[in-house]
């Protein structure tokens, strides 16, 4: 009786260029300021290296900063996938009973609270491994979002589409994974995009703590160094590299966010009024 | 195509059978006094009221969403074996114990109610997947009924893509898919517009003469009521009651031009003057 009604859907190729064009120019933009800004004052280099001088720098110590950009990702990486098992695996236990989750949500939100700088020397000096401990300080920054989110998302459901499952008969498993898993989706991924960027903060914030050098030391370690040998261009490379990783994960979050809910969610729809 | 508009009262032929189930919600707030009320199988009964009458909460008592404060509701009263039992959908369907005594029972709700992740075939297969049915039996059914409700091009459509009232035909193609014996529906219609909802409405009776279906119809509209049932039940809120009873004795099948006729137009007054009475009546 009606047709689908049309939906103009650009490509993502042409809405990433719309996105990315706009904020690219105005970089490039201000690039251009800084450089010319440090040119014509002659401004020293230890106080404001131009972007040139940090680009150079990036080079020539790219085997040092690379290296520490691995570590860096590494701890990201595994606290992001240890924070995500560890919240979404909380947020199940919570959606089982309500008094379980009263019980327990203080303790998530004490968790959010409590800054990780005053938590990260006592799970430094308990934790021998110092990946171990680095993950673990990390994945402590990156779980709340996770677990409120994903606690939020599974128990948004429609009460129609509960009370039809009730109808049916559904089982408790069947309503889970047919019916709650689905209608968290977007709140889930939604915890993950702002969880991704925390565990950088956390991985960065856990390596300043610890301090530690050495062949396995991360970005923090070589923004730490910099800054003793008042080498500021290379701060500002390996500062250079911690955005550009976060910038990345995060894009990469919100891919994933597009292909895994196609397009049924409001908030990944092209809605033209 | 004869569907006797006035049921026989016959007691083997009940459907649904409602005695002096009342509801009192916590608080106190008595939505519905001791109603009584038998529905004989292949009926199709309208309950029709002003908002706050209580029928509603009659519909989800009889769908079993809410449990009656006294009385108590059958369905299919005294008999032993589903009328289903002996069709090929139910051979391939292992019946659990419970079920076999059990009429299928299928609620449409006044909104579509879909799952909107899952497209169309998917969210009109859930009854039977939560049901264990194997998927190749299964969706058979799924292309059958989706035939029925006119939406085979539109099987691998998510429902945000579809109109309000495709949307509707599917939910009511999820509650055709397990052939129940009762389909209840809590105002399906309430949200369309007029040209829509009477296409639907057309669509509806003609679903319900072709197979043996009895459709319990929730309503605000005297004019659809008219239309569709052979019986309206008038209700009245505050506290919500049953007031009075119409047999709407016309033949089927009923088109359009049923509703210019003198006779649609007789009961529609009828039941417009008997709606205005259960309206005043407790203020």
């Amino acid at each position: 009786m009606n047709n689908i009604p049309e939906q103009p859907r650009s490509s993502s190729l042409v809405s990433f260029a719309q996105n990315a064009l706009i904020p690219i120019c105005l970089g490039l933009v201000l690039l251009g300021a800084w450089q010319w800004l440090v040119d014509y004052f002659e401004i020293a280099p230890y106080l404001l290296p131009s972007p040139t001088l940090i680009l150079r720098t990036l080079l020539a110590d790219w085997s040092l900063l690379g290296s520490a950009l691995l570590v860096t990702l590494q701890i990201t990486l595994l606290s992001f996938l240890l924070a995500t098992t560890l919240g979404v695996l909380i947020s199940f236990i919570f959606i089982q009973s309500r008094s379980l989750e009263r019980a327990l949500f203080p303790y998530a939100v004490l968790l959010q609270v409590t800054p990780i700088v005053a938590v990260a020397p006592l799970i430094i000096i308990w934790v021998k491994d110092t990946t171990l401990s680095l993950v673990l300080c990390a994945s402590l920054v990156a779980l709340f979002p996770i677990i409120s989110n994903t606690t939020l998302g599974l128990k948004s459901i429609d009460p129609d589409l509960m009370n039809y499952f009730k109808l049916q008969k559904a089982t408790r498993w069947q309503i889970l994974h047919r019916l709650r898993i689905p209608s968290a989706l977007p709140y889930f991924f939604g915890g993950l995009r702002i969880s991704s960027g925390l565990a950088l903060i956390g991985a960065v914030v856990a390596e300043f703590v610890a301090g530690t050098g050495g062949s396995g030391s991360g970005l923090a370690y070589q923004i730490l160094q910099a800054g003793f040998q008042l080498n500021i261009p290379r701060m500002f490379a390996s500062l250079f590299l911690i955005s550009l990783a976060g910038i990345l994960l995060f894009s990469l979050m919100t891919w994933v966010t597009q292909i895994s809910l196609k397009s049924w969610h409001s908030s990944e729809m092209n809605i033209e009024n | 195509m004869d569907k006797v508009p006035t049921p026989s009262l016959n007691s083997s032929d009940l459907a649904v059978q409602v005695v002096s189930a009342s509801k009192t919600y916590l608080g106190g707030n008595q939505a519905l006094l001791p109603v009584n009320l038998n529905i004989q199988r292949g009926e199709f009964v309208s309950l029709l009221g002003p908002s706050g009458c209580g029928k509603s909460t009659l519909l989800k008592m009889i769908a079993g969403l809410a449990s009656p404060s006294s009385g108590a509701i059958k369905l299919w009263p005294k008999v032993g074996l589903s009328p289903q039992s002996t069709d090929s959908f139910s051979e391939h369907t292992p019946p659990r114990p419970s079920q076999i005594h059990e009429p299928r029972l299928s609620f449409v709700f006044q909104s579509p109610t879909l799952m909107p992740w899952a497209d169309v075939k998917t969210n009109v297969r859930l009854p039977l997947d939560l049901a264990g049915v194997p998927r190749d039996l299964s969706d058979s059914s799924v292309d059958e009924v989706l035939t029925r409700v006119g939406l085979t091009d539109f099987a691998d459509a998510l429902p945000r893509e579809l109109s309000g009232g495709m949307q509707m035909r599917v939910s009511i193609a999820r509650g055709l898919v397990t052939q129940p014996d009762i389909l209840l529906m809590d105002e399906p219609f309430g949200a369309l517009d007029e040209i829509t909802r009477h296409k639907l409405d057309s669509d509806l009776l003609s679903l319900w003469q072709k197979q043996n279906l009895t459709i319990i119809f929730v309503t605000h509209s005297i004019h659809e009521a008219v239309f569709l049932s052979n019986r309206v039940i008038m209700m009245a809120a505050r506290p919500g009651r049953i007031t009075e009873e119409f047999l709407i004795e016309q033949p089927y099948p009923r088109s359009s031009e049923f509703m210019v006729k003198p006779e649609f137009m007789h009961y529609a007054g009828l039941l417009q003057r008997s709606l205005e009475k259960a309206s005043v009546a407790n203020h």
